[in-house]
């Protein structure tokens, strides 16, 4: 939610205001972090652990979405922007003819897990089945399609569950699933990753999608199979990683030019052993073979 | 500098500092007073620049006013229309507005004729307390509280729908209206009810047959002020209609409005794009409306002053 982003805002202009105050003549580096919210909570917890191994630089995290952060870049008003999806060439070519020139970093791994009501007695899905529940002209319309009684479910019809049309989760998961077909009208469009997950929690019609980071023991995450009756793999981290979970995203962070001096630093620690076991805790996977003991 | 006085009128006719500091507060009170319009007008201005790369572009008025399909970020095909959009604004406002007017109505009735003393300082207090809940603290019982309600209650697959952003605008609108509807209660002479009740009129009889008819145009203002307040309501509606593009068969379905459209996109919409230009376009289109029924309100209501 926007909330949280603007907390964030708030806390980090705090943050920024107070050490500078008490940072008194010394020379203090900022790096102004923005973009994703799916990486925001990520972000936030790289940039207080680096306050530790490196006093001397600032990370100032905002959150706003990926399209905020990239844009953010092209303007050049950050260092790094954060996104849960690749650039566009739109924005490529908008940002050369910026004079920027944005090099792009993969700093982890999402898994895309499907959520469903506890009481939904579906254990697994496979993404063709999505594509009819989810696409523009898709068959599925209720859970009788998918040949499942969902108790409590009135009338059997099912409740889509999907983000607001500019969210790179939302990109995502239509290039993934859908390819180069729309969205059906008629979905509920939340506002935020969580909200996805508290309206499936209360609905037992509802289908949704969001980052495995944000389960909850109050929602079912079936396996994802790539096709009807297919091997179907669970989302996890480690399914992840290996690239046997079919909807699973790498997760960005993007520079004007090979990042050099303190940023480059900072981007060199966060893909250390370090800087890549706070993702794997916050329950995203590492984009390296970290060791985290 | 000594002494000078400024009690004695002769002193404005002389160029002393009394002569400035009154001719600079005449100013501050005159910028005060123009602010308003300068801000309003500032405001079109903004707003339809934004959007005018669209308006005489992309634009094209049978899809955007008769086409239900949003699609703004479509990678195959980008198609911009409002028609479910403008038909989720207005059913959760007709929605709201058949639960607001008895309401308000109601209590500005029973506050203006029927109270006294404590209980009627007590309920106008309340009332007014209740327009000073946050926005967005509305939509999270939308949100938390009547969606699992409204799911048990009506066995319906989905809580969030125009039933629920109705209710709950309802809600938010009705203080509102019950503030303005009791000052139009009010501004009715006492004359007219002493009138009444010397030939004989029951109590009720003298609302009905007097002091309503009498109060009519301010309460007509008092609802057209919160048809206004519904169609700009952003927060709550965003988080209580389901945000869905769908015209609306049934209380039960999930519908979206424009306003909510707004709030959910233009954040993460590069400047300058169609979409965002877009998005400004139907901020225009709301702003004409919310305008036109603002300028009907206060015409209504000053028509009562005036009678």
């Amino acid at each position: 939610m926007s909330s949280r982003t603007i907390l964030f805002i708030v806390f980090t202009l705090l943050a920024t205001a107070l050490l500078a105050a008490c940072g008194g003549g010394e020379q203090r580096q900022v790096i102004q972090n923005k973009g994703s919210d799916t990486l925001v909570n990520v972000a936030q917890a790289w940039a207080e652990e680096y306050q530790v191994v490196n006093p001397a630089v600032v990370v100032a995290v905002s959150g706003g979405g990926s399209g905020t952060g990239i844009a953010s870049l092209i303007n050049g008003t950050v260092d790094i922007a954060n996104a849960s999806r690749a650039i566009k060439e739109k924005e490529l070519k908008l940002a050369r003819d910026n004079g920027q020139d944005p090099v792009q970093h993969v700093v982890g791994f999402d898994a895309l897990a499907i959520y469903l009501h506890p009481d939904n007695p579906l254990d697994e899905i496979s993404t063709e089945q999505l594509a009819e529940i989810y696409g523009d002209g898709g068959s599925y319309l209720n859970w009788s399609d998918l040949g499942v009684d969902v108790p409590g479910c009135q009338g059997q019809e099912i409740v889509v569950v999907s983000r607001q049309n500019n969210s790179g989760t939302y990109a995502y998961f239509r290039e993934a699933v859908l390819g180069d077909a729309d969205f059906k009208l008629g979905t509920r469009d939340m506002h935020g990753s969580k909200d996805v997950v508290d309206l499936v929690e209360n609905t037992p019609c509802a289908i949704g999608y969001s980052g495995l980071a944000y389960a909850t023991e109050h929602v079912k995450l079936p396996c994802v199979a790539q096709e009807i009756g297919g091997a179907c793999t669970h989302p996890s981290v480690s399914t992840a990683v290996d690239g046997s979970y079919p909807i699973a995203r790498p997760l960005f962070m993007y520079t004007n030019g090979q990042p050099t001096g303190f940023v480059g630093d900072y981007l060199n620690w966060i893909l250390s052993d370090e800087g890549q076991c706070i993702i794997l805790n916050k329950g995203y996977a590492p984009a390296t073979e970290a060791n985290c003991g | 500098m000594e002494n000078s006085s400024s009690t004695t009128p002769a002193s404005f006719d002389q160029l002393n500092r009394d002569w400035y500091i009154d001719k600079a507060v005449q100013i501050l009170v005159f910028i005060g007073g123009i602010s308003a319009i300068v801000f309003i007008v500032g405001i079109f201005v903004f707003i339809s620049k934004e959007g005018f790369g669209f308006l005489f572009g992309e634009f094209n008025f049978r899809e955007f006013f008769f086409s239900p399909n949003w699609r703004p970020t479509s990678e195959s095909k980008e198609t911009f229309g409002i028609l479910a959009l403008i038909a989720g604004t207005a059913s959760v406002t007709g929605l709201a507005m058949l639960i607001a007017i008895p309401f308000s109505l109601g209590t500005a009735i029973f506050i203006a004729e029927f109270s006294s003393g404590k209980t009627r300082e007590v309920l106008k207090v309340t009332v007014e307390l209740l327009a000073a809940i946050p926005s967005v603290v509305w939509g999270f019982i939308g949100l938390a509280i009547m969606n699992p309600i409204i799911i048990q209650t009506f066995n319906v697959p989905v809580g969030l729908n125009v039933l629920n952003a109705g209710v709950i605008l309802g809600l938010m609108a009705a203080p509102i209206m019950t503030s303005i509807a009791e000052d139009a209660l009010k501004a009715v002479p006492d004359r007219y009810r002493e009138a009444a009740e010397a030939m004989g009129a029951t109590r009720w009889q003298v609302i009905y047959k007097v002091v309503l008819p009498a109060a009519k145009n301010g309460l007509l203002g008092a609802v057209l002020l919160g048809v206004g307040r519904g169609f700009g309501e952003t927060m709550a509606v965003l988080m209580a209609t389901g945000h869905s593009i769908n015209i609306p068969t049934s209380v039960f379905d999930s519908v979206r409005a424009l306003t909510a459209t707004i709030a959910a996109e233009l954040g993460e919409t590069a400047a300058g794009s169609p979409h965002y230009q877009a998005l400004f376009t139907i901020g225009i289109f709301l702003f004409i409306v919310t305008f036109i029924i603002n300028l009907i309100a206060d015409l209504v209501v000053r028509g009562v002053r005036k009678g």
